[in-house]
């Protein structure tokens, strides 16, 4: 039997930078959980538990606010109301499943319309992809729902068990009623906190005031008790428990991420240049000859995802920039320049330690091909939304019987059309047939006319119509000719081709 | 076997003791997830039986607690169905069959109805589409036998033709030949007779001879001219729409056999809704009359 285990192979493609971590002690939570794995035999690689310390700086304000704007647009938005004519949902933003609708503001999609979501979905994938390319996982460390909560749930923790070095005394403490009332307030918490964001989700589908009537006394939809407990079951594991591991592990992003990525690419940077070799410094010594690293562990205790950054890029790596902010505060107490870890490039770092100045490069092959795609389709959405025809018109011909003659020898075809009035108003629609000469229609409850007729269709309403279109034998001269159904309310149009079987392959 | 168990030295696991040409076999516990999970399904189980329907005996079966039958589950959700479709069908008893087609919402409900129905009951005849067959008449286009009014149709429906009612639409194609009613030379005369009425070429001699035969025993019901008369359901021999084919075969034929086939009084089984659901339906992809 071979004694490395498989995971142990997943490790090796790293680089491993400066001095050899196989001697000292491993300093990250990450470097720790390896070090295990190469002596566990087991399925799974154990966890070490992680104890971010809490930090202050630029990039923590920034994550707070992002954290509070976050949370804020996703429990807010579906509080908001938008007016529509009667009998139309009064909410700005909902996906309507059960009316087969989607409303955002003044935009209502119908499920044939799914391409502008699909569109949206394009323009967030380029926009990511854009992003990323230029500054890095700004998505993961700042914007993702796992980063949100997870910090979410850590401010809990830290609120109730105390900040890293506490938390670690609690966990290696004996069970105590100390540690009990503590560990259990922080799930109760955590539990709340899930069921309130499974509580949030479900008032996209459903008018929320009502809903949040009916949900209290026992009236609302199984679906959404379902929801709610399935996004508390999601919401308590992954930020609660699997934190970290959903970023490594389960999600893609951080995989496809390397595509997007190069040397000019903004990233958490520790500059090797600067900081290597490291070492303890005491106060009256001097910086000449060795680097600005003096090895506190600082960007370590404050990581989220437990890693060492000074060990280079890396798949865990959400470049949140905590790390930047517990660098800058240790090199201001030893009056050191700042940005020992910085969002920069590896171009910059190959740049500096060759002694020239480092140039930032934005405008790269990528990030226009990204750019112009984005614009593009962004371009393309705006296009189709101004240019939206209020108006469906689906063209269905009878396919049994196809044709019919009648007792003077006319041939008569029947067609099912589905008029779908998009607007939020009553609609009269003229519907007239060109490519056959003298046709005549006919349908239920109208009298006959060759001119065409008037349908009305109610706001947000597909209305069927039985349409019964008859020829001359005379002008009949192909088995199959083309036709085409005109729709017109003012300046709504809609015209759709179709084909009447004229029965000339057939004789009687 | 022995009492004592043999540990395998590089895994640490015991052995069953089987040896096999100096292969020994592992005794691997189950994995412990694998167990829970098995215990979790006894638990499970035991809990189902007590909840639900599970224990056949010689009189049923044990009900379970929470007395969950999927028989009765349907009984609820056909009557949810009948009561949702209540209000529809008021409607629709209340409104003359005109109404009901000039009402797009009344109109639009009966179509609906009406399309299920004619799959379920008439297609069988009428196909699938209503364009008939040979022997079976076309409800597409704007032939009809027994007329194609919405009252005529709703009639024809309700009776019948030649169907066990009274009320039924009744009449009856002699049969010339098989009868002996005509002698054969004259029913190939008539044959020639209608062929040529029919606006086709025929043997003028035969036709000239069959005129008075025509006269006298055709006109009552096809009417002088042959242009057909729907009180009796007599088909116009005119036009181009022929109930059992319009070659000379086939004309032939029936005038020797007078076949006349007949559809069931349907409102034996349904009641007047359904039936001004299925007027409205048929007359609506009739083109109206």
């Amino acid at each position: 039997m071979d004694d490395a285990p498989l995971h142990t192979v997943i490790d090796t493609r790293r680089g491993r930078s400066g001095t050899a971590d196989v001697q000292k002690p491993p300093v990250s939570a990450a470097a720790a959980s390896r070090a295990k794995a190469a002596h566990v035999t087991g399925l799974y690689k154990p966890r070490t538990p992680i104890y971010p310390k809490l930090v202050h700086g630029r990039w923590r304000m920034i994550k707070w606010a992002l954290l509070a704007v976050t949370l804020a647009v996703y429990y807010i938005t579906p509080w908001l109301r938008w007016h529509r004519p009667d009998g139309l949902p009064q909410q700005a933003v909902l996906v309507d499943f059960a009316g087969r609708r989607f409303y955002f503001a003044f935009i209502q999609l119908w499920p044939q319309e799914i391409y502008f979501v699909t569109g949206l979905m394009v323009i967030a994938a380029l926009a990511l992809f854009l992003v990323t390319a230029l500054f890095g996982r700004l998505w993961c460390g700042y914007a993702c729902p796992q980063t949100v909560w997870t910090d979410l749930f850590i401010v809990v923790e830290r609120a109730i068990e105390g900040d890293r070095n506490a938390r670690m005394k609690l966990d290696a403490a004996p069970m105590s009623w100390n540690k009990l009332w503590r560990k259990t307030s922080k799930h109760l918490v955590w539990l709340a906190i899930a069921m309130t964001t499974g509580g949030a989700w479900i008032f996209y589908f459903q008018d929320a005031p009502t809903l949040w009537r009916t949900f209290w006394i026992g009236q609302a939809p199984t679906t959404a008790y379902l929801s709610v407990a399935i996004l508390t079951f999601t919401t308590y594991s992954l930020a609660g428990m699997m934190r970290e591991q959903v970023c490594t592990y389960l999600c893609p992003w951080p995989r496809i991420q390397g595509a997007m990525l190069d040397e000019h690419s903004l990233q958490v940077t520790y500059r090797k240049d600067r900081g290597e070799p490291r070492g303890p410094h005491k106060k009256a010594e001097t910086w000449t000859g060795r680097g600005d690293c003096i090895d506190c562990n600082q960007c370590v205790i404050v990581c989220p995802m437990g890693i060492d950054i000074r060990d280079g890029a890396q798949i865990e790596c959400i470049n949140c920039g905590l790390c930047v902010d517990a660098c800058d505060e240790v090199m201001l107490k030893l009056d050191r320049p700042r940005g020992l870890i910085a969002y920069d490039t590896d171009a910059a770092v190959v740049a500096h330690s060759e002694g020239r100045k480092p140039v930032y490069k934005f405008v790269r092959a990528r990030t226009v091909y990204y750019a112009v795609t984005l614009v593009l389709v962004s371009g393309l959405m705006i296009w189709g939304l101004s240019t939206r025809v209020p108006v469906m018109l689906d063209v269905l011909r009878d396919r049994n019987p196809t044709f019919v003659r009648l007792h003077d020898g006319a041939i008569r075809n029947g067609f099912t059309l589905k008029v779908a009035n998009l607007s939020f108003r009553p609609e009269t629609y003229e519907i007239s047939l060109t490519g056959l000469a003298g046709a005549i229609l006919k349908a239920p409850g109208v009298d006959a006319t060759q001119a065409g007729l008037k349908l009305t269709v109610a706001p947000n309403q597909v209305t069927p119509l039985r349409l019964l279109v008859s020829a001359r034998p005379e002008i009949l001269t192909a088995p199959s000719l083309p036709v085409v159904f005109h729709l017109r309310a003012g300046k709504v149009k809609a015209d759709v081709a179709s084909v009447f079987l004229s029965g000339a392959a057939n004789p009687q | 076997m022995s009492g004592e168990r043999e540990t395998d030295g590089p895994t640490g696991t015991e052995t069953t003791g089987h040896e096999w040409d100096g292969i020994k076999e592992l005794d691997t516990p189950l994995p412990r997830w694998w167990l829970w999970i098995f215990y979790g399904c006894i638990a499970f189980a035991v809990i189902y039986w007590v909840l639900m329907p599970a224990w056949p005996g010689l009189h049923g079966y044990t009900p379970g607690i929470l007395h969950r039958s999927t028989r009765a589950q349907l009984a609820e959700n056909l009557g949810a169905l009948k009561a949702q479709r209540t209000l529809q069908a008021n409607q629709l008893s209340n409104a003359s069959l005109e109404t009901i087609e000039k009402d797009p919402a009344l109109q639009a409900y009966a179509l609906a109805a009406g399309q299920s129905l004619f799959g379920d009951n008439c297609a069988t005849c009428h196909g699938a589409g209503g364009g008939g067959g040979k022997g079976y008449p076309n409800l597409r286009d704007d032939i009809w036998l027994w007329g194609g009014s919405l009252e005529d149709i709703q009639r024809t429906i309700t009776y019948g033709v030649r169907a066990d009612d009274p009320k039924t639409r009744f009449s009856q194609m002699p049969a010339f030949g098989r009868d002996q009613i005509l002698p054969p030379a004259q029913v190939d005369d008539l044959t020639e007779y209608v062929v040529a009425i029919s606006h086709r070429k025929a043997n003028a001699a035969a036709v000239a001879r069959a005129a008075p035969l025509f006269q006298a025993n055709c006109s009552v019901c096809h009417g002088a001219q042959g242009q057909g008369n729907q009180q009796f359901g007599a088909p116009n021999l005119t036009d181009s729409d022929w109930l059992y084919g319009g070659d000379r075969v086939s004309i032939h034929d029936q005038i020797w056999n007078g076949r006349g086939g007949v559809m069931p009084a349907w409102g034996h089984r349904f009641d007047a809704n359904t039936i001004k659901a299925l007027t409205v339906y048929i007359h609506a992809n009739a083109g109206g009359k």
